[in-house]
């Protein structure tokens, strides 16, 4: 869709490990992607892909013993993986806005939702009492609280799980930042709640031009709500391209079979698509292509190496097979 | 049969007879605060109508799918059906028999035989102390369907490759397993006892989508291999189009629309059904408008009058919010709605 030409992040050959008593697990093993202003870019993959942990890792939140050992993360062209604690905490927040998957635990249940966005507000901007509150009653207007005047001195106990959820964006969206983090913010909730914060999203990056990295495992939302599309297989990532591409002409066999083991509204099968087996553990990732024992097309090539991403007709694959043709397989 | 499982005469032996009908099914669960606090602070006496007048029936070998958001009481419903709650009213018949009746009487452990539950979280239910063999063995033994421990064994066995485990998977412990493999224990273990009827609260809501679509495939494979009944709650309405033969929309603790699958999907005719069939992000809409839904679901301690719906629904008028409509069936569809009965609707596509 809209391709403007700077990236406002780019994150470049990351690298996480989590160092334990048995040896390093490679958590994120060389992941590259951007996402420009105003672009929703997926992340998708089943639990333990390491799609929250991309997340983490960008928003300066991953928990010890979690570390990032190579690649950078710039965000508008400044490193900021190597940045200390304080420095990072002045970048999220102001810049990076997170929003997490329960929004009960990302609120304080002793404040009033007024209080806690004013303060976040406060610490972000230069403004006075009086001219933040005037701020978070707008805030929670846009994101679409009714009666925002009066539901700001409520308790978040005084608020639903769809209206909490609006509260967290809100927060996130206190000081306007560039880049929002969101990492499965529909999750928890309702369908019809879905559908009004996927519509919420879609606006602020349209409007605001704000740059969106969306992780979830729910591929729907991913086709309503991205331009581009990133699946992540143990670690790496497997196909990224836009999403209408990667959704109806995979290029990855495991996009393939993800895709075709979702049961769709509009086509009636008997069976679904089935990928046999699991996704492996961090601490038994094979040889080669990590996807090679599951993959109904695998070669001895991709048992012996790994393969890069690669362009693979409209998206980007990392196999051997994809737009390669079975020669580069051998 | 015994006196204390009366059989409706002509009913159970016709093939095409309902294994299992709901008549009016009601729960009320007491939510008062404790009673000091009402004596001291004057707290009134709370209650909520998880389920409020449910009737449906089953055909056997078939499949009805409950959908609706949470609260809307249908896992309350699923509880029921397997006697893990006693309604508060209405009746509940499996097989031309009582339960209720049957479930205080001998033939109680008989029944409960026949119909098993599976639950939506792989990992809390299994105990993890025990071996996948005690696991699935719990129900022979409790049931006393075999004796001795090799026929137990080479059961087990049986049990674990009819949902893609192996039999040496028996040794392990839950642990050991991943999520879409442990809720094939629980299917292996809901086998156990032959059963013909199987509940299944939200199986595939704590798996990933790859896994879903195995557990899907399986439980689709032993239903025509064993004529096996379900009865499948589930809010992801994608699930229920694939697993479903029947669906049923529960809105506020009331079933608002039961219908055929195809037809369901193909004409909503419930605005709430319309509602969610028009909120479900869908991978092939790439780009799609969508209708954006409007407010919540209500408090159900204090459920609106009338229609539950009526707050929410673009097409209400005072009659909605005045009077409760009944479920009336017209052309195979029963729909609980004014607007619909007054053909002030037309039929949605």
């Amino acid at each position: 869709m809209n391709t403007p030409a700077t990236p406002l992040l780019q994150v470049q050959n990351l690298r996480v490990e989590f160092p334990t008593r048995h040896g390093t697990l490679l958590a994120l093993d060389d992941i590259s992607f951007d996402i420009a202003p105003g672009e929703i870019l997926g992340v998708v993959g089943e639990s333990g892909a390491g799609k929250s942990l991309t997340g983490a890792a960008i928003i300066g939140l991953l928990e010890p013993p979690g570390r990032i050992a190579a690649g950078r993360i710039l965000l508008d062209g400044r490193r900021i993986d190597d940045l200390d604690a304080d420095a990072m905490r002045k970048i999220r927040g102001r810049q990076i806005g997170a929003i997490f998957q329960d929004p009960l635990t990302s609120l304080n249940p002793l404040y009033t939702v007024g209080r806690q966005l004013v303060e976040t507000i406060r610490t972000h901007l230069p403004m006075d009492e009086a001219q933040a509150r005037e701020r978070a009653v707008d805030l929670l207007r846009q994101t679409g609280i009714p009666a925002p005047e009066a539901r700001i001195d409520q308790y978040p106990h005084q608020f639903s799980g769809g209206m909490r959820q609006r509260v967290v964006i809100a927060l996130a969206l206190a000081a306007q930042p560039r880049l929002i983090v969101a990492d499965e913010p529909t999750t928890a909730l309702d369908v019809s709640i879905q559908a009004q914060i996927i519509a919420l999203l879609k606006r602020l990056a349209r409007e605001q031009g704000a740059a969106v990295m969306l992780v979830t495992h729910d591929m729907g939302v991913i086709a309503e709500t991205c331009d581009r599309v990133a699946v992540m297989y143990a670690g790496r990532i497997a196909e990224i391209g836009p999403v209408h591409e990667v959704i109806h002409r995979p290029a990855h066999p495991y996009s393939k079979g993800l895709m075709g083991s979702i049961p769709a509204m509009d086509e009636d099968r008997e069976r679904l698509l089935q990928i046999d087996g699991a996704m492996p553990r961090l601490n038994a990732i094979p040889r080669g292509c990590a996807f090679n024992p599951r993959c109904p097309g695998v070669h001895d090539r991709c048992r012996r190496e790994r393969p890069e991403l690669a362009d693979a007709g409209a998206t980007r694959a990392a196999c051997w097979l994809a737009g390669r043709g079975a020669e580069a397989a051998r | 049969m015994s006196a204390a499982a009366p059989r409706v005469a002509g009913v159970a032996a016709s093939v095409d007879a309902p294994l299992v009908e709901v008549q009016d099914l009601s729960k009320v669960f007491d939510v008062s605060a404790p009673w000091l606090n009402r004596v001291l602070e004057g707290k009134p006496r709370q209650k909520v109508h998880a389920v409020d007048g449910v009737s449906f029936a089953i055909r056997r070998g078939t499949t009805l799918a409950l959908v609706g958001e949470s609260g809307c009481g249908k896992s309350t419903v699923a509880r029921l059906l397997v006697g893990l709650y006693a309604p508060t009213a209405g009746s509940l018949r499996f097989d031309g028999q009582d339960t209720r009746a049957v479930l205080a009487s001998p033939q109680a452990q008989a029944l409960r035989r026949r119909m098993q539950m599976i639950f939506q979280d792989p990992y809390a239910s299994l105990n993890p102390r025990w071996r996948v063999r005690d696991i699935v063995a719990e129900p022979l033994r409790e049931h006393r369907l075999l004796d001795g421990r090799e026929p137990i064994e080479r059961r087990v066995g049986e049990l674990l490759q009819s949902v893609g485990l192996a039999a040496a998977d028996a040794v392990k412990f839950p642990h050991q397993f991943s999520g879409g493999q442990r809720q094939r224990i629980s299917i292996a273990r809901a086998l156990a006892t032959q059963p013909e009827f199987l509940v299944c609260d939200e199986p595939t809501s704590a798996l990933d989508v790859s896994v879903q679509a195995q557990v899907l495939n399986i439980m689709k494979d032993l239903q025509r291999a064993r004529g096996l009944t379900y009865l499948f709650i589930s809010h992801n309405l994608a699930v229920v189009r694939h697993v479903a033969d029947e669906v049923g929309v529960m809105y506020l603790g009331r079933l608002v629309e039961i219908a055929p699958k195809r037809t369901l999907f193909a004409a909503p005719r419930h605005p709430y059904t319309r509602m969610l069939l028009d909120a479900i992000p869908d991978i092939h809409m790439t780009g799609r408008a969508r209708t954006p839904v409007q407010g919540e679901v209500p408090n159900p301690l204090d459920p609106p009058s009338g229609c539950a719906f009526h707050p929410r629904c673009p097409h209400a008028n005072a009659r909605c919010g005045a009077e409760r409509p009944v479920l009336l069936e017209r052309e195979g569809v029963r729909v609980a709605c004014h607007a619909v009965e007054e053909g002030r609707l037309a039929v949605g596509g």
